[in-house]
């Protein structure tokens, strides 16, 4: 008995000829969804421990902080790297698990449609927002 | 099964965290007084209690993050999955005792005074 032609797990799909016509309509986006949350996960480790690390922990931990230490680590090049690119992997790693759930548990076409219209709307703000304050923080405002 | 449901639970909640964390952070564009006050909160007791929430969740989502890379992309890894589960709960345990030492000192200090 000869096996059926089953391309491995989360291998990209073939351009149609023996798969037929429904292959052509869709992508590979869940694969790279996949791959984006490994990669982004590995280097969230260090950035996200990191920071939990210097602000909760180490030295006072959050006992410690106020806008003056907010305005000292900004002053930074290096930490706002660190944080943007830090709030940018968090929260396109998030909004993707939280699509995940969302596609898992919402059963009702209606029902997930409008809980990832809900969640797209808020990663939208989220990196407007922080991407906005990052770049215009003032030390001087009053 | 439970590791994967625990991934997902600590995900989730993390990921609320950071929607609210964002907006905290946002205050230092108002005034710094602003921040500061929305700040103080975090230094409450009970606050200080859920940070201690937050760093075991990030920490045991980012350890259990690292077996299921393991296991996608390492030959033995998916033969081996019990016992990593075993290491990274050891990891987060070893992690988290000097972790919350650290994260409750001032509040247990505060409390209870003395040393």
């Amino acid at each position: 008995m000869s096996s059926p032609d089953l391309a491995a797990p989360r291998s990209p799909r073939s351009t149609g000829h023996t798969t037929g016509q429904r292959t052509k309509q869709r992508s590979n986006f869940e694969l790279y969804s996949w791959l984006f949350m490994r990669v982004s996960g590995l280097i969230l480790i260090f950035l996200v421990l990191g920071h939990l690390m210097i602000m909760n922990v180490l030295d006072g931990g959050v006992q410690r902080i106020n806008f003056g230490f907010v305005a000292g680590r900004w002053s930074s090049p290096f930490w706002q790297t660190w944080d943007l690119t830090m709030l940018w992997l968090a929260e396109l790693h998030g909004t993707n698990g939280l699509r995940t759930v969302i596609n898992d548990y919402a059963e009702r076409d209606n029902t997930r449609f409008w809980l990832k219209m809900l969640l797209y709307t808020s990663a939208l703000l989220v990196l407007f927002m922080g991407t906005l304050v990052i770049f215009t923080f003032d030390p001087r405002i009053s | 099964m439970w590791t994967w449901v625990v991934h997902r639970i600590t995900g989730v909640l993390t990921f609320f965290f950071l929607f609210a964390h964002v907006l905290d952070t946002a205050l230092v564009r108002v005034s710094p007084d602003a921040y500061d006050r929305t700040i103080a909160t975090y230094k409450t007791p009970i606050v200080n209690l859920l940070e201690v929430g937050l760093v075991g969740a990030v920490l045991y989502h980012a350890l259990n993050g690292l077996r299921i890379i393991a296991i996608d992309f390492w030959a033995k890894g998916p033969r081996y999955q019990r016992q990593m589960t075993w290491v990274i709960g050891t990891v987060w345990l070893v992690v988290m005792v000097p972790a919350v030492f650290f994260m409750t000192r001032h509040t247990l200090r505060a409390l209870f005074g003395g040393a």
